[in-house]
């Protein structure tokens, strides 16, 4: 059964429409990729489906759940969660105060230990700088934090809007494999990548996205084979 | 002895704008929004102690009243003229709040006419110890501001509802995804300014009765001046901005040659503040986000 369903859906920005009633779903532990170029429509996709930015129409089904209408907070109390691009920690908050902001859709006995000490495991570098302030960690550091960060909610979706960006080619191997881990204990994954090759590879399914429309879909091995995919975005 | 005196009244003073700045702070840093309304709801709380006074002859009451008027008006001002301006351009937002300031101070001239009235809230006289003269409410007041900046300072930094402020004054988007609802904690910070307001109004009437409805109007823009000296959208600052325009005022109304040109030399302070850190005291430059 399909954990995410979005049927149809259409985001305006004013005049101008970002996605033109695009169709796609994520099952149960799953990882799936939405890839595309800048301008393609994939933050407006994460976006509208966590309820960041309103939808113009279209459905959006979460664990059986309508939730086209729901505004973002009450999303995540439903157990989605999303780093979003351009990692956006608290920057004047500790690394320790960011995390408890992740577990705010929590009550505060309600595993909360637990959870940071996965956290911690998963990211040893945050156990190290807990009570640093988060703005001065490193672009590495900080995307480690904003993940840690949406762990913290121990949520069934996990999305993640273009973790790889601006990292060091080994943070950004370091990043893709974390990702697998965290699939791997549980969590489905919806990723938005740029980083095409990367991807796919960990991608059980992915979609091609181009000027806010969905053009191709498949497993990931597929897209990954396919002359389209392969003269757009990954260069050969 | 005469200018430790002057110290202590500059710093009530500055505690009384410490109290107000700390709403136009508060609302600017997590609703992004100057509130130039924020003096009046003083003036408000002020005739609710004068009715109150007037209704029940007793000051505790009248004043818990006012702090109870005041948190439902801030509520309310929020919802019903800020609310739907969310996402608005802040012109508009602006020109609405200056809308409201003449609302409530046109109300209260209706209702209660444009002459000042005489609040009297209680005598409570002077002390005396080791060569200095203190009146009490004075000291009333600086117990007040101290116990009241202390917990807003704890309750900031290690509640639940404190830390989520922080967030959505850092990144209302990002907060939301935390599960933060943006809008309850909008009004949790208009309500909180809007107690504060009572307060401001508490310690204005004890220190001078005369109440009119422009009471509000001088100390709002002073307190705003101060919160913007100490760093708009930071509690330190406000606190910190109110105390030193408080001291400013106290000793230079003592000094007869420049005691005329207080306000100018208030006002004169924000402007060489702001020549040499545009931030203000406290106030952070945001960093760009790479």
């Amino acid at each position: 059964m399909a954990l995410l369903e979005v049927k149809d859906l259409e985001v305006s920005y004013g005049v101008i429409k970002a996605l033109k009633g695009i169709s796609f779903e994520v099952n149960e532990g799953e990882i799936v990729t939405l890839i595309g170029a800048n301008g393609a429509g994939k933050t407006t996709t994460m976006q509208s489906v966590i309820g960041l930015i309103p939808k113009k129409s279209g459905t959006v089904v979460y664990d059986g759940e309508d939730i086209t209408k729901t505004p973002c907070h009450k999303i995540v109390h439903l157990g989605m969660s999303q780093v979003p691009e351009g990692r956006r920690i608290f920057q004047e908050l500790t690394v320790y105060e960011n995390l408890l902001m992740g577990a705010y859709s929590k009550k505060k006995d309600d595993k909360f230990d637990e959870d940071l000490e996965n956290v911690y495991k998963r990211f040893p570098r945050l156990a190290e700088r807990k009570n640093q302030i988060a703005g001065t960690l490193s672009g590495g550091e900080q995307q480690m934090l904003a993940m840690g960060r949406a762990l913290m909610s121990h949520p069934k979706l996990l999305m993640l809007d273009e973790p790889s960006m601006g990292l060091s080619p080994l943070l950004v191997d370091e990043v893709f494999d974390i990702i697998k881990d965290i699939n791997k204990d549980g969590t489905t994954i919806l990723l938005v990548e740029q980083n095409a090759g990367k991807s796919l590879a960990i991608s059980d399914r992915a979609y091609v996205l181009e000027t806010g429309s969905i053009v191709l879909s498949g497993t990931g091995a597929e897209l990954a084979a396919s002359e389209d995919v392969k003269k757009a975005y990954l260069g050969v | 002895m005469e200018f430790i005196e002057t110290l202590i009244n500059g710093l009530s003073i500055g505690s009384t704008y410490a109290m107000i700045a700390l709403g136009y702070t508060m609302v600017y840093g997590i609703a992004k929004m100057l509130n130039f309304a924020h003096g009046d709801v003083i003036m408000v709380g002020g005739y609710i102690i004068y009715v109150g006074l007037t209704v029940s002859g007793n000051p505790i009451i009248s004043f818990l009243a006012a702090v109870l008027s005041c948190i439902i008006l801030g509520i309310t001002i929020e919802k019903v003229a800020y609310r739907p301006l969310r996402g608005a351009s802040p012109l508009a937002v602006l020109i609405t709040a200056i809308g409201v300031s003449y609302l409530l101070q046109s109300s209260a001239q209706m209702i209660f006419g444009s002459a000042p009235k005489m609040v009297t809230i209680a005598d409570l006289g002077s002390i005396s110890f080791s060569g200095l003269t203190i009146p009490v409410y004075v000291l009333v007041t600086l117990a007040c501001s101290v116990v009241i900046m202390t917990a807003l300072t704890l309750f900031v930094k290690y509640t639940r509802t404190g830390r989520a402020m922080i967030a959505v004054s850092e990144d209302k988007g990002a907060a939301q995804l935390m599960g933060i609802n943006v809008n309850r904690i909008i009004m949790i910070t208009f309500a909180i300014g809007s107690g504060l307001a009572a307060f401001a109004g508490l310690f204005m009437l004890m220190k001078s009765p005369s109440l009119s409805n422009t009471l509000g109007a001088m100390p709002g823009i002073k307190a705003f001046t101060a919160a913007v000296i100490g760093g708009i959208g930071s509690i330190p600052g406000a606190m910190l901005g109110g105390i030193l325009m408080g001291v400013v005022e106290a000793i230079s109304l003592k000094i007869p040659v420049i005691a005329p040109y207080t306000d100018a030399i208030e006002f004169l302070i924000l402007i060489i503040i702001l020549l040499v850190k545009p931030t203000g005291i406290l106030g952070k430059k945001r960093r760009e986000k790479v």
